[in-house]
């Protein structure tokens, strides 16, 4: 292969990776650029640039209050705090359900572990569209409705299933040995399981407590649905509220879905050198 | 001695009764509104402040998510006491039982009779008014100086403005903005006896009288309300047709409002839809005088002179003067031109088989005639009754059938030896999974069952009667119509799977070329390229979803501003693409979102999928003399494709059920065909007259479709890897 041929392959490659990064971040800039802008006039452009560049935008979503008898509310704050406590609850259940139950249908066998997998991968073939109703009636029967602990039960429904064939797949990727080894050396099957396996197991759980983050902080159907005071609500909902259906402001709802968006990717990319290791362990096995 | 003691037991019982009596009256008094702008919010706060009576608690809600949410909270005993909602949902609240009679909550005199009317539904009063709305005309005084008396003169300034201008801005495409013209032509939306209106020869007529105001350019096609907004605000347009809500982001431009001009082709006035905004009583807030006393209070004429002043909102009340407000005075004066809303429940049924109708006869797809006798045919089909109710015996016998069959063999498995001693051995794996088997249990399956049954029962939510198989029947036969119509199950069938297929190559496609090249040894900025191209996975979709709808917007977007800047500087001559009037161009947007969002995440597989791939057996291929494609089909494919078949299922199922990108970026345009199953679904339980048991029965079909392609994928699968198996 002489040099020239390598330069060559190596500048092809280069141009259609920059291709595939244009394509990727094109839609992203354009959100970046109406959060930044004034209020031109609109004209099609090709390009992302803020027009008249401003940052009230911002400031009015972050600033956003309300005037109640005991004070001035931050609702922002408030908002915010609930969606980052709610996603972090719904991640931690997810993930302290998940991990035993993984560990079991990776590690032993038993009698209905097979309908068992089956009927969890079938529950993600139903559309939430009908099961939201149901789920509106049980949460009144337990009183949790308009609660926190509410919305985690719902988001903790789907992350829940999920989480298990992750954590399985990664479960079976590591070697049985390492138990056994352990077991030889006078370890009960639950402290090789706790001292050996989980931390093995370790990105592959960060990775599937993102997901199960993610899930539940971007969520915003079910939010505005369930909940029904403002103290309680998720940022997604406030976010629903700039594009209402006579007073569209997209510049405030650009703006806000940045800073909604900021946290979670700054999670995403404090964790994506996992997210490779995570997935690669086997994959999302079904 | 004796009396001093009953005296101050008397006494003591008097003050007892009176702590709890004022107990019982402090109980705080629960109200749900919808304002969103601080104008109306702080008249709310002003007025309140002013109420004499128990402790009031407010909650504003999203616009969008009010009315779905008024109706379960009611009645399960969580909702508000009163609540401000628009007179029109009246008709559906009362079917609903969450309205309760107003009673003396309504002030004896003060309202007009057109007023009263509105919020009266079988001949009960149930709310009480507080202010009206209806759009009107917005004039920039920069641009125009004299109002012409006509919509067609307005359209004929289009040679006198400066170029680029429009003269006119309103959503066209949208049946409530249309109204107004519909109603000068002496068409209606709703007729008398609850049917559809909006065909017939004046309905086609005010079609006709809009595409040539469009063919002019005098009013621009696409036109939502927030491009309304931004052509008025930014002088592009002279007049704007809207209503008091388009003053707040207006700023500082200089303009005015009046009342519609007439139609000089019919030489009638426009009347647009007149709103009702008042207070309504759940049933249970309607037996508490001291929740009727705040509902007077909201009402009263000094509330409406608060709400007047902060935020300039045109009161229902005939007693309350405008005073010297222009704004004020045009939407009172088109006050008396308006039709109001009606309130029967089949007037929401209206709107979507009419903005169809309407885009595809304004888009230049259909003739006036067909198009409109096509809505009218949805709209019989969505209002049709619901199937008979039948005989749920036959259900409990096979239900008990059944469970009886089940126990027999459970019992005779437990029996036999064999399985006792896998029970036995099961023991230690149990203790690990017996709280996620409760968790699992009580909060997906559970649901899921009753949203399965829920498919068995028809009729308003509320009042559902078991109908068997009914619902199914209806879908399975296309409701007897023919089956591959347009909205048809099988056609939503078809485009579904097409839709899987072409997004699952493409993700595929991508994902892995691009995980391919990034593995390439050698390769520098390697992170970099990896962190920037997972970006549309870790932004939230229904952000990007939106950002991708308005860059297919055919005006404005920022498709057609590359297709410009091409034309510019390539010397090509592109027509800009209206992306949603066809069904190809809009299913290419909905795909062109569905694939940003999507490749990351087989590109990450891709990329931990190849770190399984030993270097060795890739060298010894080397070594062999196969050459870099011969390596790539031969070894690393075969390789990854276990890890890579599981994900390929999962992220099937996903796109299978991808419900935000279709509902956001084409909404089903045009005309629904680019629909899938569950934006179908979707729309049967919350736009089409609330019918969840037949959503229901689209869920539990498609829950069935899944189940069956993923079975046969793994049968595929297996025979796929016993014939890989022979294979050299």
């Amino acid at each position: 292969m002489s040099i020239r041929r390598n330069r060559l392959e190596s500048f092809l490659i280069h141009a259609a990776l920059v291709v595939a990064v244009c394509f990727a971040l094109y839609p992203v800039l354009w959100v970046v650029s109406l959060a930044l802008s004034g209020t031109p006039a609109p004209e099609p452009r090709a390009i992302p640039i803020p027009q008249e560049p401003t940052l009230d935008h911002f400031v009015s979503v972050v600033g956003s209050t309300e005037e109640t008898p005991d004070g001035t509310l931050w609702l922002f704050g408030l908002q915010l705090f609930n969606s980052v406590v709610v996603a972090s609850a719904t991640a931690l259940a997810g993930i302290l359900i998940a991990i035993p139950t993984a560990y079991a249908l990776a590690r032993f066998n038993f009698v209905g572990k097979q309908t068992g997998i089956r009927s969890l991968l079938a529950t993600q073939m139903f559309p939430t569209v009908a099961s939201a109703i149901p789920l509106y009636l049980i949460l009144d029967a337990l009183g949790l409705l308009n609660s926190r602990t509410g919305l985690v039960l719902c988001y903790a429904s789907t992350s829940v299933p999920f989480a298990i064939f992750q954590l399985r797949a990664a479960f079976e990727a590591i070697p049985l040995d390492l138990e056994e080894a352990a077991m030889v050396d006078g370890a009960t099957r639950f402290e090789a399981f706790r001292k050996v396996v989980l931390p093995v197991a370790r990105p592959a759980i960060a990775v599937t407590a993102l997901f199960a983050f993610m899930s539940a902080y971007n969520e915003f159907i079910l939010a505005a649905t369930f909940l029904d005071d403002r103290t309680t609500f998720t940022l997604p909902v406030l976010l629903q509220k700039f594009i209402g259906e006579y007073n569209a402001q997209w510049e405030k709802f650009a703006a806000g879905a940045i800073v909604v968006s900021l946290p979670v990717m700054a999670l995403f990319y404090w964790l994506q050198r996992h997210l490779v290791a995570g997935l690669a362990s086997g994959g999302v096995k079904g | 001695m004796a009396a001093r003691w009953l005296r101050i037991g008397w006494l003591a019982l008097l003050g007892w009764l009176m702590v709890t009596g004022t107990a019982a009256a402090a109980e705080p008094i629960r109200l749900w509104h919808a304002y969103d702008s601080e104008g109306e919010q702080k008249a709310l706060t002003e007025i309140l402040e002013t109420f004499e009576g128990p402790q009031v608690i407010t909650l504003g809600l999203p616009f969008d998510a009010y009315a779905s949410k008024l109706a379960p909270a009611i009645s399960l005993g969580d909702g508000p006491d009163l609540y401000i909602d628009m007179h029109e949902r009246l008709g559906d609240y009362q079917r609903r039982g969450i309205v309760g009679p107003v009673g003396d909550a309504l002030p004896g005199h003060g309202f007009s009779p057109t007023v009263l009317s509105a919020v009266t539904v079988d001949g009960e009063v149930l709310g009480v008014p507080l202010s009206r709305k209806s759009v009107a005309l917005y004039v920039n005084t920069d641009l125009v100086d004299t109002v012409p008396p006509t919509l067609e003169g307005i359209a004929a300034l289009r040679e006198q403005l400066p170029e680029g201008v429009y003269p006119l801005a309103y959503e066209a495409m949208n049946p409530y903005a249309h109204a107004p013209i519909l109603h000068a032509f002496s068409g209606t939306m709703l007729t008398d006896n609850a049917d559809f209106g909006l065909v017939g020869p004046q309905a086609e007529a005010s079609l006709q009288f809009v595409l040539a105001l469009i063919e002019q350019g005098a009013v621009p096609a696409d036109a939502d309300g927030a491009l309304v907004k931004d052509l008025f605000r930014s002088g592009q347009a002279a007049f704007a047709i809207s209503g008091p809500w388009l003053a707040g982001s207006l700023g500082d431009l200089d303009y005015r409002v009046v009342p519609l001009p007439k139609v000089a082709k019919t030489g009638q006035p426009m009347r647009p839809y007149l709103t009702v905004e008042a207070v309504m009583l759940s049933p249970d807030g309607a037996k508490r005088p001291e929740v009727r006393a705040l509902a007077r209070h909201l009402a009263s004429a000094r509330a409406a002179r608060i709400r007047q002043r902060q935020a300039r909102t045109l009161t229902a009340r005939d007693d309350v003067v405008v005073g010297d407000d222009p704004f004020l005075q045009a939407f009172a004066a088109q006050a008396e031109q308006t039709v109001p809303m009606p309130t029967a429940p089949a007037m929401r049924a209206t709107w979507e088989p009419a903005r169809h109708a309407v885009r595809k006869v304004l888009r230049g797809q259909s003739e006036p005639g067909p198009a409109l006798r096509e809505a009218h045919r949805r709209f019989v089909d969505v209002m049709r009754p619901p199937p008979d109710p039948a005989d749920p015996w036959p259900a409990f016998a096979l239900l008990g059938a059944l469970s009886l069959w089940g126990a027999f063999v459970l019992v005779q498995r437990v029996r036999s030896q064999q399985l006792g001693r896998r029970l036995r051995a099961s023991m230690p794996a149990y203790a690990y999974v017996a709280h996620a088997v409760l968790a699992v249990g009580i909060i997906v399956i559970l649901p899921l069952l009753v949203g399965a049954a829920t498919s068995l029962f028809a009729g308003p939510a509320g009042e559902m009667r078991y109908v068997g198989l009914a619902n199914f029947v209806e879908i399975l036969t296309a409701r007897g119509g023919p089956l591959l119509a347009s909205g048809s199950f099988y056609l939503v069938l078809l485009v579904t799977i097409v839709w899987t297929l072409i997004n699952v190559t493409f993700h595929l496609g991508l994902g892995l070329s691009i995980g391919l090249l990034l593995a390439q040894p050698l390769l520098r900025m390697r992170a970099i390229y990896r962190v920037l191209l997972i970006i549309p996975w870790a932004v939230p979709n229904y952000v990007t979803a939106l950002a991708w709808k308005g860059m297919f917007h055919r005006q404005f977007g920022a498709v057609t501003g590359i297709i410009e800047a091409l034309n510019e500087h390539l010397g090509t001559s592109i027509e800009p693409i209206s992306w949603f009037a066809q069904f190809s161009t809009a299913f290419t947007a909905n795909v062109a979102t569905n694939v940003w969002l999507g490749f990351p995440f087989m590109m990450v597989v891709t990329i931990g999928a190849l770190t399984g791939v030993p270097k060795d057996v890739l060298e010894a291929a080397e070594v062999d003399g196969a050459n870099r494609w011969q390596r790539l089909w031969r070894v690393t494919l075969p390789m990854i494709r276990p890890s890579l078949m599981p994900a390929i299922t999962l992220g099937a199922i996903w796109t299978f059920n991808m419900f935000n990108v279709v509902f956001l970026v084409s909404g089903g345009d045009p005309d629904g065909t680019t629909d899938i199953l569950v934006s179908e679904a979707y729309r049967w339980a919350f736009t089409r007259e609330a019918q969840y048991g037949y959503a229901a029965a689209y869920a539990v079909l498609i829950f069935v479709l899944l189940l069956g392609g993923t079975r046969l994928l793994e049968l595929w699968k297996t025979s796929w890897a016993r014939a890989g198996r022979g294979d050299p």
